[in-house]
């Protein structure tokens, strides 16, 4: 049996499903990250699985314990606020000892466990300070030092990097990951950052109007996703309108010019099929057993690491990413081009 | 000319104009009623208060008037005052506290907390003649609730202790307009304990009282301490409702100070205004414990 389940799991708040038939099976150690819009139900099965909201139908357990209505004070779980959610009346020491008072821990252990927390996030030298001393990012880990401090059973993350900015938001996911692994602790983490999601999880679990898109690893999520929710929302994708389509050659017509697609990747596909490719796997000029069309540069616009033409095959937009090198010679707009990708890397959806 | 100077030029010219400042004096002119008002009704009435405390009634220089304030009868008013004033910042500000918390934190339906503060606001101002006239009118000798209980319970409240016109009445009766002040003046401090802080101390193993005792209270406390001062000196400065509910049986600083100036038998204004010092001393002495208590209390604040 897995460690943290969740069977047929869904809230009802009045009249609106906030969360529909949730299945879901995390084994003792995994990061398990829920990535979704605003409003698809990601924060409130957290919060299920917290306490903090009781589930209208369905069972959770817990290391073979039945959770589903014991209160959060009982459930022996940590959770890290996206506002943080430190005490400001204490300083950083008494909010991380809180929860080990609690419980009645004698003093002395108290004071080591506050020591090894402080050192695992560290921020040793901030012990006598109060929360408003301290930035951001560091208020952030010492609520993931004292969500730490009990030893919870699992630890819950609900967009604990939503509220800081992009460079301490990457920093501070490493520190996640890295903390999680050392202490091997069970981890779910809600975010609607799908890069966040894809760096720090084993598993991802992509949900949409309260229901479950698709679990997979990263990579599975990303390279086959198994809806156009899910191929539309982690990442970028070209959806492209295509005529003639021939599922047995696994052949369709794209702006007057054939292409092939990948057949083995077989989903439901709509009445209007459409070809979908991830702009990265687009290269400008001709390849050998590729697809290839011409068309005319509309835009080129210089992302950093990234160079997104957007392309225009005759009255279809399509967008490819070059990686940037410092001696790469890009075309202008009005140019016209030869594009190509691999037909594994497109399907019909 | 250069081209290039010309481009400058006309750069210059066709720059958008920054947003204008707003002229320092137009702000100043929007302030100055309060200046004023606080300057006739506040400074001048204050120094006035001050330099007539030290004089006789023929305008002579005199420490008489604050002798005066050391006599049994004025010290007794002083403190039967104070007293009244705790015992309504007290037992007001925990029943304002509870009932603010019930309608904020509690679980109450948003209707209840409508309805309170709807009433709250008209309650804290209900006062003088007409909270005089409804507590004789309700709970007077021959009240509608006191004859209620006397007919229906069989109880009569007065036979039991009870004396409307007495240091408990007149409590009873400032309790009226103090609980809805301070559930007025608690309420947003209440609002603004965050969902999160509790659920953090609930998550973190702690019971409902843990969280009261160690989170929530310590937060309040400044603003529990402030709401509770500003009551005291409600009631303290309070004269009209004592005065027509006891017609000034009840010795109250403000009621003394009113007969030594309106002249009946103790007309002797200098020792009102000797008076009326005294009870900025005692005001100032509270601020000054507040401000000990607060600082103390909110260590933790940006300072």
């Amino acid at each position: 049996m897995a460690y943290l389940s969740l069977s047929n799991v869904s809230k009802v708040f009045g009249t609106t499903t906030a969360v529909e038939d949730f299945n879901l099976e995390v084994e003792k150690g995994e990061f398990v990250s829920f990535l979704g819009p605003s409003g698809c139900g990601k924060t409130t099965t957290l919060r299920m699985i917290g306490g903090f909201e009781m589930p209208t139908t369905g069972v959770i357990t817990l290391d073979t314990e039945d959770i589903t209505y014991q209160s959060p004070n009982q459930r022996n779980v940590g959770m890290v606020f996206q506002s943080y959610a430190l005490f400001p009346n204490m300083t950083i020491g008494q909010n991380i000892s809180f929860g080990l008072q609690a419980r009645k821990t004698p003093e002395k252990e108290i004071k080591k466990k506050v020591d090894e927390m402080l050192g695992l996030v560290h921020l040793e030298k901030h012990i006598h300070k109060y929360p408003y001393q301290l930035s951001g990012g560091q208020q952030q880990r010492i609520a993931l030092a004292r969500a730490l401090a009990i030893n919870p059973r699992v630890l819950l993350l609900d967009e604990p990097l939503s509220a800081l900015d992009a460079k301490i938001r990457v920093e501070l996911r490493l520190e996640i990951r890295r903390i999680q692994q050392t202490m091997g602790i069970t981890t779910i983490y809600v975010t609607h950052d799908q890069e966040e999601a894809l760096m720090l999880s084993d598993r991802v679990v992509v949900m949409s109007q309260g229901r479950m898109e698709q679990i997979g690893t990263p990579a599975e999520i990303y390279n086959y996703p198994s809806t156009e929710f899910v191929a539309q929302f982690v990442g970028q994708l070209n959806i492209l309108p295509v005529t003639q389509v021939n599922k047995k050659d696994g052949t369709c017509v794209l702006a007057g010019q054939q292409v092939k697609f990948d057949q083995s990747f077989e989903r439901s596909i709509s009445e209007t099929p459409r070809l979908a490719i991830r702009p990265e796997e687009i290269q400008i000029g001709i390849g050998e057993g590729r697809n290839t069309l011409k068309g005319r540069v509309e835009t080129v616009m210089f992302l950093g690491a990234v160079v997104r033409l957007r392309v225009d095959l005759g009255g279809v937009m399509l967008s490819a990413d070059l990686f940037n090198e410092r001696n790469i010679t890009l075309p202008r707009a009005g140019d016209e081009v030869v594009i190509s990708f691999p037909e594994h890397s497109c399907w019909l959806i | 000319m250069s081209s290039k100077q010309t481009f400058i030029q006309n750069n210059k010219r066709d720059a958008p104009r920054a947003r204008p400042s707003s002229s320092g004096w137009r702000n100043w002119i929007v302030v100055a009623p309060f200046f004023l008002f606080t300057l006739l009704f506040i400074v001048l009435p204050s120094f006035s208060l001050l330099t007539r405390a030290f004089l006789d009634n023929n305008g002579k220089f005199t420490l008489l008037n604050f002798a005066g304030l050391f006599e049994p009868s004025i010290l007794s008013a002083y403190w039967v005052t104070i007293r009244i004033s705790l015992a309504t910042a007290v037992g007001g500000g925990l029943l304002g506290f509870l009932m603010a918390y019930a309608v904020t934190v509690g679980n109450l339906p948003r209707a209840v907390r409508t309805g309170l503060m709807t009433f709250s606001g008209v309650a804290s101002n209900f006062a003088g003649v007409p909270l005089a006239f409804a507590f004789i009118a309700t709970l007077g000798r021959t009240g509608l609730v006191t004859l209620l209980l006397k007919s229906v319970l069989k109880i009569n409240l007065y036979d039991q202790g009870f004396n409307l016109y007495s240091f408990w009445g007149l409590t009873l009766t400032y309790m009226f307009f103090q609980f809805p002040l301070m559930i007025l003046v608690i309420t947003p401090a209440l609002d603004g304990l965050k969902k999160e802080w509790r659920e953090a101390s609930e998550n973190l193993g702690a019971s409902h009282s843990m969280y009261l005792r160690k989170v929530a209270l310590p937060i309040l406390l400044p603003s529990i301490l402030g709401s509770m001062i500003l009551l005291f000196g409600n009631s303290f400065g309070a004269y009209a409702t004592a005065y027509s509910l006891t017609g000034g049986f009840i010795n109250l600083v403000t009621i003394v100070i009113g007969s030594q100036i309106k002249g009946d038998i103790l007309y002797n204004p200098g020792l009102g205004y000797a008076l009326a010092i005294g009870m900025v001393v005692v005001m100032s002495v509270m601020m000054a414990i507040y401000y000990f208590l607060r600082r103390k209390s909110e260590r933790w604040l940006r300072q």
